[in-house]
């Protein structure tokens, strides 16, 4: 049975070799889509455009806009000089956010009363909108607290003239400067994985069948299994030699942390390959060309791929795809890469994810050998 | 150019797409399942952040702060704790996104110096999410701080309370209620547009080349020009009535709003179905198996759509390189187009910078498409 299962794997990794694209297309897509996903995919919000409009001109309105103009959160792209400036600058886009501080604003802090700023927001991208009105409601806090210190110290009032304050105190954890790339590098490994494991092990499967070739391997003494585990295990090597590729780029390159045991993330993408070649099997028992195993593999891996919490929080989907996601082991494996590389959790952990990633590859595994051994009939 | 030709190539492969399920399934099935997916998975809001709470002090005080949390939609309180161990293992398995730790000392410190703060130890894996709770959780306890200040200054016999010196009046413009998916979904539909597109024409000339009719189109006496129109013109029908579909469903099932008008949507939408056709017939034309062109197909559409058209990331916030690839990302132009048509009703004049530059793609990927067929078998 052994020597059965490693003469399929040679002829496996032999045409892996004379195959001059595979090369090409096992090494230059992943690092390309590490790269772009390491620039590019950002959610933070730095030097938010910015149009300023100071109607007041008093030590206390400049005061409050060279606050925002230092905080490197806002980036002032111009001053403008009337209340239409402003709203033809958002109109345009010039500017995602304007700050307006009408007259009287530095008469009405000196008198103790509240003074209002205008704020307003392109909320067209509400993500960065939001983020935006964090900031700019941190400013005013901070501005805040100093006018009223400030006017304490100078008006040494008695007791009874107090601030009294409470302050939120923030300590992130895991991603303390809360960077979007230590967020998307271990994504990025886990969906691309994913998408090679699948395609190479579904394509492989119909290559034989389309070709004509299955016939002929199966009217050796070869058994399903052997052929099967042949077929598979130069992918799994592949899949794992994808891993160590993408991280190395992850943490070299990008300065991803890596705080976690490499074992337990071996032990999780072993699970996880388990599930992905297996997915493969099974999409290449429902199609007869490798036309039909594209369309099929885009099919089933788009769901799988915006269903994850590789990007979107699975908390914010309506339920029934809250649900779905269950059966997506790409949840899973997604929170254990996480988890490895930034939290440094172990075993103790992630045992919940690691018996579900099993779970769910035995009973893929389970259903496509059954159907593996039918199609042959 | 005969019209007769054109039109009886535009009649053939219509019958071929009609006749052929799976490029039916593309047509037709692709856009549906797409804006469901994306419509409904790709959401950015964090509602019911899971909390847990460590009250160290256990005063009336601390409870009202933690009281506040409690009734903001914002966030779940999962969990109630009395180790940092706990803390720590709930962060660990993630059960809980932020945890909300009130020092020993809180009133004790507020009555002596004024001052006293709650720490917030959040999970910062997902760094978007972090900072829209850190944004939640700064104005709970600011609300709380002021009520707090208030009763103070009542208790000291201060009848009128100080108010805090400033105040902010933020006013949303264009997505009034901040819901993520007001700004994803137009994006969604140019998403699809893109992919679909591309994917239908990508089998149009291969699929010759591979059944060998190439051998038949090229004896008759047809025009590289006519082939390439005959071909298009029907995708061109499919692919708008996708983008109807598409369109419909954004405005009547997610209820995105629109302000703007449905010519500017159809003149732009017109534009860059002839950019994505044209990209996918060049692919075809150049790449002579089906199964090779639907995969370049795919991977020149799916990434940079995805990523580097401002559909979910912010093209301001990229790196400068990076910026200046999106400029040739066909999609970064449509997004704008339909994000600023939904929700600012921009009409063509307003947008003449992105709508010149899907002319200019437009003519250029033609002028290539139509250079490329040659009628010739080697």
């Amino acid at each position: 049975m052994f020597t059965r299962i490693i003469q399929v794997l040679l002829k496996e990794l032999i045409e892996l070799r004379r195959d001059k694209w595979a090369h090409f297309r096992l090494l230059i897509p992943p690092i390309i889509q590490i790269l772009v996903f390491g620039y590019a995919a950002t959610f933070e919000v730095f030097g938010v455009s910015t149009v300023m409009l100071d109607l007041d001109h008093t030590q206390e309105s400049r005061d409050l806009i060279s606050r925002f103009t230092y905080s490197g959160r806002f980036e002032v792209v111009r001053i403008a000089h009337d209340l239409r400036e402003i709203d033809n600058a958002i109109d345009r886009s010039d500017a995602t956010v304007a700050i307006v501080v009408h007259p009287g604003f530095a008469n009405l802090l000196r008198k103790g009363q509240t003074a209002p700023v205008q704020v307003i927001v392109d909320g067209t991208n509400s993500n960065t909108a939001l983020i935006a009105l964090g900031y700019v409601n941190q400013i005013a806090a901070t501005f805040s607290q100093d006018y009223a210190s400030d006017l304490l110290q100078r008006t040494r009032a008695g007791p009874t003239a107090r601030v009294v304050q409470v302050t939120l105190e923030q300590r992130p954890w895991y991603n303390p400067d809360l960077n979007s790339r230590w967020f998307f590098v271990p994504g990025v490994i886990a969906t691309l994985l994913l998408v090679i494991t699948v395609n190479l092990s579904s394509f492989a499967i119909v290559r034989e069948r389309e070709v004509g070739t299955l016939e002929q391997i199966m009217v050796t003494p070869i058994r399903p299994i052997e052929f099967i585990l042949g077929k598979t295990v130069p992918f799994f090597l592949i899949g794992v030699g994808e891993v160590v590729l993408v991280t190395a780029v992850g943490t070299l390159w990008f300065g991803v942390p890596f705080v976690g045991n490499p074992l337990v993330l071996l032990l999780g993408t072993s699970l996880f390959l388990l599930s992905t070649l297996a997915l493969g099997l099974l999409i290449s028992t429902l199609c007869s060309t490798q036309q039909q195993a594209f369309a099929t593999n885009f099919f089933v891996l788009n769901p799988f791929f915006i269903l994850s919490g590789f990007a979107f929080p699975i908390a914010s989907m309506p339920v029934a795809l809250q649900w779905f996601t269950y059966a997506n082991p790409l949840r899973y494996y997604l929170v254990i890469i996480r988890a490895t590389f930034l939290k440094g959790v172990g075993l103790a952990v992630l045992w919940p994810d690691l018996l579900a990633l099993s779970a769910l590859g035995v009973g893929i595994l389970a259903v496509s050998v059954l159907r593996f051994r039918k199609s042959l009939d | 150019m005969r019209v007769g030709r054109l039109k009886a190539m535009a009649v053939k492969e219509m019958l071929q797409v009609w006749r052929d399920p799976r490029s039916l399934m593309i047509a037709l099935l692709m856009p549906i399942m797409q804006m469901v997916l994306l419509g409904y998975g790709v959401n950015l809001d964090a509602k019911h952040v899971p909390v847990c709470t460590f009250d160290r002090e256990g005063s009336q005080l601390s409870e009202a702060l933690l009281k506040r949390f409690q009734a903001s939609a914002y966030f779940a309180i999962v969990d109630v704790v009395d180790t940092y161990r706990a803390v720590t293992a709930d962060l660990d398995r993630g059960d809980c996104r932020i945890a909300i730790v009130v020092p020993p000392d809180f009133s004790e410190r507020l009555s002596d110096s004024g001052s006293s703060s709650v720490q917030a130890i959040i999970d910062g894996t997902d760094d978007n999410t972090a900072n829209l709770a850190l944004g939640y959780a700064q104005a709970v306890v600011s609300g709380f701080s002021s009520d707090v200040q208030i009763r103070f200054s009542a208790s000291q016999g201060q009848w009128m309370p100080r108010p805090p010196p400033l105040s902010i009046d933020a006013r949303v413009w264009f997505n009034e209620d901040l819901e993520s998916r007001n700004f994803i979904i137009p994006g969604v539909v140019a998403m699809v547009m893109a992919l679909v597109g591309s994917q239908l024409t990508s089998l149009t000339i291969s699929r010759d080349w591979e059944r060998g009719t190439m051998e038949l189109l090229v004896s008759t006496p047809v025009t590289p020009m006519e082939v390439m129109l005959g071909k298009l013109l029907p995708y061109f029908v499919i692919g708008f009535l996708d983008a109807a579909l598409c369109l419909a469903f954004a405005v009547f099932w997610f209820e995105v709003p629109f302000r703007g008008t449905i010519l500017t949507l159809f003149v732009t939408t017109a534009l860059f179905l002839v950019v994505v056709l044209c990209i996918g017939y060049l692919i075809s034309v150049m790449i002579r198996s089906q199964l090779g062109a639907s995969q370049i197909a795919l991977l020149v559409t799916m990434l940079p759509t995805a990523l580097l058209s401002g559909y979910t990331f912010p093209i301001d916030q990229m790196p400068a390189p990076i910026r200046a690839i999106t400029y040739l990302v066909h999609a970064r132009y449509y997004v704008t187009i339909l994000k600023s048509v939904f929700l600012k009703g921009l009409g063509v004049f307003d947008l003449a910078g992105p709508v010149l530059a899907m002319v200019i793609y437009a003519a250029v990927v033609a002028v290539f498409a139509s250079r490329a067929f040659r009628k010739r078998l080697d």
